[in-house]
């Protein structure tokens, strides 16, 4: 744990509020405490995401709060059966938030496809085959408390990263871009004019 | 207005549509051919069949059979109109003329059948892709990317 | 990929005054068209000329799943169609294999049935309500009538164990019975309820912007709403009363005393407040259901959990919160379904938002598709 996390208790110690520690600590302990989520909700695991962030679960005291403009946001939280013709406007929804992103893939379609794993002619078997998921979270659906853990979980990840770029853009060259995620839909039907 | 007052009502009013008649599960049923679809369709919404409630066909190995489901909010029930096309050249007459329900309805049929109806004014696919190849609901729709579930029972 | 302008077309107007026509893009993902829904709009200025909905963003096949699994092992697959209601499609599919396998359903599951029912219709209106109130701008109603919402979830909870996808309604009954005080506390619940229906009428129905916002605004006309197929609120609000719990009546609502309310404009307000006045009309069931329910047995004995139905084909729909849902299930005398057919009401109504949409202006588009309430699992199946 970064001398960050003690913030109060090292102010006690040093009257006058200097403490020492490494710019990776403070930059994501700050990044870590404030996750906005674009709310990517497809299907029924929506109904929970709306839940969470709701009077009863109280997203908000986690410094997470859901705005559906992917501009704004660090995490995606995946929450639904994506579909072939669904899975090219995520991928692109992702390609335009800012870095540093991460994806949180919510409830058994989002994992693996879940129910609609075997017989399905459209459902894509998992996010993970075209967004590089950070915390997956089991369920169908999860229920708000999990995914509330799940940005608990992302935290403690985050703390383990450096602000040195890494691994993980390795990891998402070799998948596939919003422009090669054909899934037997026509070139062009996303890619059509530039966003505005 | 139970069943077999329907029977008698149609029988009365549209006597050659009388023999097509027949009951099923508690439910009437007239099954009817390709080219007699539409006027019959018509005149079972003159009869107060008001409200097209289900377009959908079902995949009968050689013929495909669309199976229409009406309902009449004056008698309070519900009957089916059913008519078999062949497979080789399944076309139906579109019934968006009388009811604009069917608009949609028809597209969904076609998108995820291949059924064609002659006299719709927008036949595309709805749910799939555009470029979507073959109709998923035929029983011989194969799809590389389909993994069929294991026989457990 | 909210919302973006794909091109601009040079229209001349009749008074050869230079016009452009804008195509604007609003969705798959965009939080006021309620799931994933894109809407290719043609503007001129700022009134919508042509609206034309693209669906099936959530197309899973589920028809085509039915097809290789048991008529139990559907029963799942029915709650992930209206995901918002999931109780409906859960009765819906159980009527018609209980009329296909001529399967009795003891008198209890029968209260069960309905009192779950009507709950899920609350929580759904809720969510309808609290998200179209949302696309008006009325934020703080959401909160509110998600609240109420999560007081079903927590209730359903209790019952059998899940709080969005049931899986309660089976064929031949329901899967558990009430556990012990829960009437009690659906009673509790009913009664605060009424309060809480009459202060969001109040706040939000008498709120003079949601007025300005939804009144006039998508008009349909009683023959319309006939014609294209629409049920439920959708075509309540425009005046037709039809709901099959009273005029096709189905399971033991017969025995219930209770109104159907309906509209007289067809506009948006209308809808949105039929949906309220039926929560009312629910809470009136639940505590004349509560109240009546006999004891005895939840579940059919004796039903093999491999049901063969004789070959043939049955139809039976409810009244589910959007309209009427029906399903068709086709046999062959195998363990599994030929086919099942989902009428979805969502998809009809949706069917009417070019028509409605038309001549509006695009911000007056959200609160019409939020009057329809499309819930997309079910649209797209």
């Amino acid at each position: 744990m970064a001398l960050v996390d003690r913030i109060g208790a090292a102010l006690d110690r040093t009257p006058g509020g200097i403490i020492l520690t490494s710019v990776d600590a403070v930059v994501d302990w700050a990044r870590g405490r404030s996750l906005w989520s674009m709310p990517m909700g497809t299907a029924c695991c929506a109904m929970e995401l709306i839940a969470a962030s709701f009077a009863k679960f109280d997203f908000d005291r986690l410094g997470t709060f859901p705005r559906p403009d992917p501009r704004h946001t660090d995490v995606m939280v995946v929450a639904g059966t994506i579909t072939r013709k669904m899975a090219p406007a995520v991928k692109r929804l992702y390609e335009q938030m800012p870095d540093p992103k991460w994806v949180i893939a919510m409830g058994n379609c989002a994992v693996s496809g879940g129910i609609f794993f075997y017989d399905s002619y459209s459902v894509v078997r998992g996010v993970d085959e075209f967004l590089p998921v950070d915390v997956y979270i089991t369920g169908c659906p999860p229920r708000p408390e999990s995914l509330q853990d799940a940005v608990l979980q992302l935290r403690e990840l985050i703390a383990t990263e450096s602000i040195a770029p890494g691994v993980r853009r390795q990891r998402e060259l070799l998948l596939p871009t919003s422009g090669d995620l054909s899934f037997g839909q026509r070139p062009g039907v996303v890619d059509e004019g530039e966003s505005g | 207005m139970n069943i077999d007052e329907l029977r008698e009502h149609l029988c009365k009013e549209h006597p050659d549509l009388c023999p097509l008649f027949s009951i099923e599960f508690g439910d009437g049923v007239l099954l009817v051919d390709r080219g007699r679809l539409f006027d019959a369709a018509a005149d079972l919404k003159e009869l107060g069949f008001d409200r097209l409630g289900m377009v959908t066909a079902v995949d009968r190995d050689e013929e495909f059979e669309l199976v229409y489901r009406l309902t009449s909010r004056a008698m309070s029930c519900g009957m089916f109109l059913k008519c078999r096309v062949p497979r080789e050249n399944p076309r139906g007459r579109s019934l968006v003329p009388l009811w604009p329900a069917a608009l949609w309805q028809e597209r969904e049929v076609y998108d995820l059948f291949g059924i064609e109806f002659e006299g719709h004014p927008d036949l595309r696919r709805i749910l799939l892709p555009e470029d979507w190849d073959g109709h998923p609901l035929r029983k011989d729709y194969a799809d590389d990317r389909m993994i069929r579930r294991p026989d457990y029972i | 990929m909210t919302m973006e302008v794909e091109s601009r077309r040079e229209v001349s107007g009749e008074d050869d005054l230079a016009r452009q026509e804008l195509v604007v893009n609003v969705g798959p993902s965009h939080p006021s068209t309620h799931g994933v829904c894109r809407v290719i709009v043609h503007v001129d200025g700022e009134v919508v000329t042509k609206a034309e909905p693209v669906i099936g963003y959530l197309h899973r096949g589920i028809e085509k799943m039915c097809e290789n699994r048991t008529y139990l092992q559907v029963v799942p697959l029915t709650d992930r169609l209206d995901y918002v209601g999931s109780m409906y499609a859960n009765w819906a599919y159980c009527r018609a294999v209980e009329r296909l396998a001529s399967i009795r359903v003891p008198e209890r599951a029968e209260y069960l049935r309905v009192i779950v029912c009507e709950m899920q219709r609350i929580a759904s209106h809720m969510m309808a309500l609290g998200s179209s109130a949302a696309d008006t701008g009325a934020a703080s109603m959401f909160i509110y009538a998600f609240d109420e919402r999560e007081r079903i979830v927590e209730l359903f909870e209790e019952l059998c164990g899940a709080r969005l996808t049931y899986n309660y309604v089976r064929p031949g009954g329901v899967s558990f019975d009430a556990p012990e005080g829960w009437t009690d506390r659906l009673k509790d619940f009913t009664n605060n309820h009424r309060t809480a229906l009459s202060e969001m009428d109040r706040l939000f129905f008498g709120n003079v912007i949601a007025r300005g916002r939804m009144k006039g605004i998508g008009v349909l006309s009683a023959e319309d709403a006939v014609s294209w197929g629409a049920s439920g609120p959708v075509a309540r609000g425009s005046g037709v009363n039809w709901d099959l719990r009273k005029h096709d009546s189905y399971s033991v609502y017969p025995r219930f005393d209770f109104d159907v309310p309906t509209g007289s404009n067809g506009d948006a307000y209308d809808r949105g407040r039929c949906r309220l006045f039926e929560c009312y009309e629910s809470c009136r069931i639940i505590e004349q259901a509560a109240a009546q329910m006999p004891e005895g047995p939840v579940k059919t004995d004796g039903l093999s959990r491999l049901i063969s139905p004789r070959p043939g084909d049955a139809y039976d729909h409810i009244e589910s919160a959007r309209g009427s849902l029906g399903v068709y299930v086709v046999s062959e005398g195998g363990p599994r379904p030929y086919r099942v057919k989902f009428r979805s009401p969502a998809f009809c109504n949706l069917a009417l938002l070019p028509m409605l949409a038309e001549g509006h202006t695009l911000s007056d588009l959200v609160v019409v598709l939020g009057s329809l309430d499309p819930v997309f699992g079910e649209v797209d199946r």
